[in-house]
C-alpha cells in the first residue's frame, strides 16, 4: 500500500499543479495579512476562499487526476493486488497532497503572523472540506467512464453544496418563517459539509450578530461538547460515507 | 482612603470650628451610631471607628458628617434599610454597607435619601444591597469614588445600584456598579452629570434613563450589561466619551435611544455588542465622531427616527453598518469611514467619489426572518448582496453616505 501511495505521490508532484495551487493559497494568504492588520477581518476573507475555491479545486483536481492515472490504475489491476487497496492508496495520495497544500498554503502565513483560534478553526474546516470533496470526486468519477461527465458531476456537486443547496434552505426559511425553525434547519445544516464549515466559523467571527435566538440556540449547541462531537462526525460521515460507496462501485466495476 | 478622608474634613473645615466630633466605636463610650446621631448637634462629625454595626434602620435627621475610619462595617442583616436620610448637608464617607433587607412593594436602601440638598456619599463600600443609594427629590448632591456590587441571578430579586428619582444638579464621579439591577437608574432627574463611572454586569441595564432633560454623561464604561444602556423619552442629553462594550444578547444594545430628541452622542466607543446604537423615535440626534468596531449591528435606525445626522463617525469590522425598517428615510448620514467602501478617489481629497451604501441587502432579509441569519456569508448571499447593490430593490434608496471618507478617522 506504502509502495502504491509513494508512486501515485511522486506522479502528483511532477505534474506541478499541486505546488501551484500550495503557491497561489500562500500568495493569496499572505498578500491578505498583510493588506489588512486585523487578524478577524483577514480571516474573514480567506474564510471565501476556504468555502468556494478549496471545494472547486479540490473536485476538478481529483476527477482530472483520477482519469489521468487510469492507465496506471489498470496496469496495476493486472497485479495481484486488492482493488481496495489502489483505490484506497489513489484516495490518501490525493487526499494528502491536497491538504497539506492546504496546511502549507493558509497554515505558515497564519502561523507568521499570529495564529489565533478562528486561524486554526479555519484550517480545519480547510482540511474536512478538501477531504469532503475528494470523496466526493472520488465518487463522480467511478460512477461514469467518460471523463467530461465525471467532471460534470463532480462540479455538480460542488455546485449543489455551494449554492443551490443554500438557495433551497432560504427557500425552506421564507415559507416556514412563522414556525420556530431551529432545530429543523439544525438538521438541514448538517446535510451539507460546506454550511455546516461556515456554520463552525460563523460562530467564531459574528457571534455579536448571532446574538438573536437563533444564533444563541446555535451557539449554544455547538459550544457544547456534543455540539462540537456531533459536527465534526457529521463531517467524517460526509467523508467516509461517499468513499465507501465509491470504493464499492470501484470493487465491482468493470473497467 | 485616606486622601478622600482628608479632603473631607478639609472641606468641612469651617463648620469643624464651630463644630465638635463624636467617636464612635464598640467599645468605647458612645458605642452606637444611634446614640451618636441622638446627640449630635447639626454640624457634628461622628467618626465611626472599625467594627461591625448591627442597629437596624438609621434615621439622620440632621446635618452630620458621619466618617468612616478602617472601613467600618453597617450591616443590614437581610432585613433592613440601612441609612434613612431625611436632612439637608449630610455627608456620609468611608463605610461598608452589606445586607440590606428585600422587598416587592418597598424601595429598601442602603443609603436611601429623601427630599434633601447638598448631600455627599463619598468613597463608600456597598456589598449585597438592594438598592445601593437611592435618592429621591434631592437636588445640588454628589456621590463619588464608591462601590457596589452585588451578585443576585433574577431581576426581581435585587434593586438599583444608584437610583434617582426627582433629582436636579446631582454629579456622579468615578462610582463602579456591579450586578445590580440597572447599574445607574435616572428618572425625572435632570440636569445631572455622569462621569467616569463603570457599570458592569448588572442584570438589566447599565444605566437607566427616563424623563431626565438636559443631562451629560461623560467618559463612562458601560462593559456586559444584561441589555446595554437605555436612554428613553428624554431632550437635550449629551453622550460623551463613553464605552459601551460586549453587551449580548437578541435584546441588547450597546445604546439603545427611544423618544430622544435634541441631543449629542460624541467620541463615544461601541464595541462587540449585539446591536451597537437602536434608535426609535429619535429626532434631531447629533452623532459625531463615534467609533463602531465588531459589533453585530453597528446601527439599527428605525424609520421612525427624523432628523438625526450621522458625520464622521468610523464603521469597522461590524457584521451590517446600518439597518433599518422601511423604505422612509429622513435622516442625514454624510462623511462617514466604512471599512466596507468599495469605491476610488479620483481627485485624492480623501473622499469617495461614489457613495456608499451602508444597508446590506441581507440585512433586510435578517430583520423579517431572524433565522435567515444562518445563511450570513454564504455564497448565495454574497451574490445577492451584489446584485442588490447594481440594482437596489429592497434597501432604501436614498439612505446612503454621499461623500464617505477613504481614510478612518483618527478618533481616541
Amino acid at each position: 500500500m506504502t509502495r502504491v501511495i509513494k508512486y501515485i505521490f511522486y506522479d502528483i508532484l511532477r505534474t506541478r499543479f499541486i505546488l501551484l495551487y500550495t503557491v497561489f493559497l500562500l500568495v493569496s494568504t499572505f498578500a491578505m495579512f498583510q493588506l489588512d492588520s486585523d487578524t478577524g477581518k483577514v480571516v474573514l476573507s480567506l474564510l471565501n476562499i476556504i468555502l468556494i475555491v478549496v471545494p472547486l479545486i479540490s473536485v476538478v483536481f481529483t476527477t482530472i487526476h483520477f482519469y489521468n492515472s487510469y492507465e496506471f490504475i489498470e496496469l496495476m489491476l493486472a497485479q495481484p493486488v486488492n482493488r481496495s487497496v489502489i483505490f484506497l492508496g489513489e484516495y490518501l495520495s490525493v487526499a494528502i497532497s491536497l491538504c497539506s497544500a492546504c496546511l502549507v498554503g493558509i497554515g505558515v502565513p497564519a502561523l507568521l503572523f499570529g495564529a489565533d483560534e478562528r486561524a486554526i478553526t479555519l484550517l480545519f474546516t480547510g482540511v474536512t472540506l478538501t477531504l469532503v470533496f475528494v470523496s466526493l470526486a472520488f465518487l463522480a468519477s467511478v460512477l461514469t467512464r467518460d471523463k467530461a461527465k465525471a467532471i460534470g458531476i463532480a462540479l455538480l456537486f460542488w455546485f449543489y453544496f455551494s449554492l443551490i443547496y443554500d438557495g433551497l434552505l432560504l427557500w425552506v426559511v421564507f415559507s416556514f418563517s412563522d414556525y420556530p425553525l431551529e432545530k429543523v434547519t439544525l438538521a438541514l445544516i448538517a446535510l451539507n459539509p460546506v454550511d455546516l464549515a461556515r456554520i463552525i466559523m460563523l460562530l467564531k467571527l459574528d457571534i455579536a450578530a448571532l446574538m438573536g435566538y437563533t444564533g444563541a440556540f446555535y451557539k449554544d449547541f455547538f459550544g457544547s461538547h456534543a455540539g462540537i462531537i456531533f459536527s465534526t462526525s457529521i463531517l467524517v460521515i460526509w467523508i467516509i460515507v461517499p468513499l465507501m460507496a465509491a470504493s464499492r462501485i470501484f470493487s465491482k466495476k468493470d473497467l | 482612603m485616606n486622601a478622600i478622608l482628608l479632603s473631607v474634613l478639609l472641606s468641612a473645615a469651617p463648620l469643624v470650628l464651630l463644630s465638635k466630633t463624636i467617636v464612635v466605636s464598640r467599645d468605647g463610650e458612645v458605642n452606637s451610631l444611634k446614640k451618636a446621631i441622638s446627640i449630635a448637634a447639626p454640624g457634628d462629625t461622628l467618626l465611626v471607628k472599625p467594627g461591625i454595626y448591627r442597629e437596624g434602620n438609621l434615621l439622620v435627621n440632621k446635618s452630620i458628617v458621619i466618617l468612616g475610619e478602617g472601613l467600618p462595617v453597617l450591616d443590614g442583616e437581610n432585613k433592613y434599610e440601612i441609612l434613612t436620610i431625611n436632612a439637608n448637608d449630610v455627608t456620609i464617607s468611608g463605610l461598608k454597607f452589606i445586607d440590606t433587607g428585600t422587598a416587592s412593594i418597598t424601595d429598601i436602601a442602603a443609603i436611601s435619601v429623601s427630599d434633601a440638598k447638598g448631600i455627599k456619599i463619598i468613597g463608600n463600600t456597598f456589598q449585597d444591597t438592594f438598592f445601593g443609594i437611592h435618592f429621591s427629590n434631592t437636588t445640588q448632591s454628589l456621590i463619588e469614588s464608591n462601590q457596589l456590587e452585588s451578585d443576585a441571578t433574577a431581576e426581581q430579586e435585587i434593586g438599583n445600584g444608584i437610583h434617582l428619582w426627582k433629582c436636579e444638579n446631582i454629579t456622579i464621579n468615578n462610582n463602579v456598579i456591579k450586578g445590580h439591577r440597572d447599574g445607574i437608574y435616572f428618572e425625572f432627574a435632570t440636569h445631572c452629570l455622569i462621569t467616569n463611572n463603570r457599570s458592569e454586569r448588572n442584570l438589566r441595564y447599565g444605566l437607566h434613563f427616563m424623563f431626565s432633560h438636559n443631562d451629560e454623561y461623560r467618559n463612562n464604561f458601560f462593559v456586559d450589561n444584561g441589555a446595554g444602556v437605555s436612554v428613553m423619552y428624554t431632550k437635550g442629553v449629551k453622550m460623551i466619551n463613553n464605552t459601551f462594550k460586549h453587551n449580548w444578547g437578541s435584546s441588547s444594545y450597546g445604546l439603545l435611544l427611544k423618544e430622544i430628541s435634541d441631543s449629542f452622542v460624541t467620541g463615544n466607543r461601541f464595541l462587540e455588542n449585539s446591536i451597537g446604537i437602536y434608535m426609535e423615535g429619535s429626532s434631531r440626534i447629533e452623532l459625531t465622531d463615534n467609533l463602531f468596531y465588531r459589533n453585530g449591528y453597528a446601527v439599527k435606525l428605525q424609520a421612525s427616527c427624523d432628523g438625526n445626522t450621522f458625520t464622521h463617525n468610523n464603521f469597522s469590522s461590524n457584521t451590517f453598518d446600518i439597518a433599518t425598517n422601511g423604505n422612509l428615510v429622513l435622516n442625514t448620514i454624510n462623511s462617514n469611514y466604512w471599512d466596507r467602501y468599495e469605491g476610488y478617489d479620483l481627485n485624492k481629497d480623501n473622499i469617495g467619489d461614489i457613495p456608499y451604501r451602508p444597508v446590506s441587502m441581507y440585512s433586510m432579509v435578517v430583520e423579517r426572518m431572524p433565522t435567515a441569519v444562518l445563511l450570513w456569508r454564504s455564497f448565495l448571499v454574497f451574490l445577492m448582496d451584489r446584485a442588490e447593490k447594481a440594482i437596489p430593490v429592497l434597501t432604501p434608496e436614498n439612505l446612503k453616505d454621499e461623500s464617505p471618507s477613504i481614510k478612518p478617522y483618527d478618533l481616541i
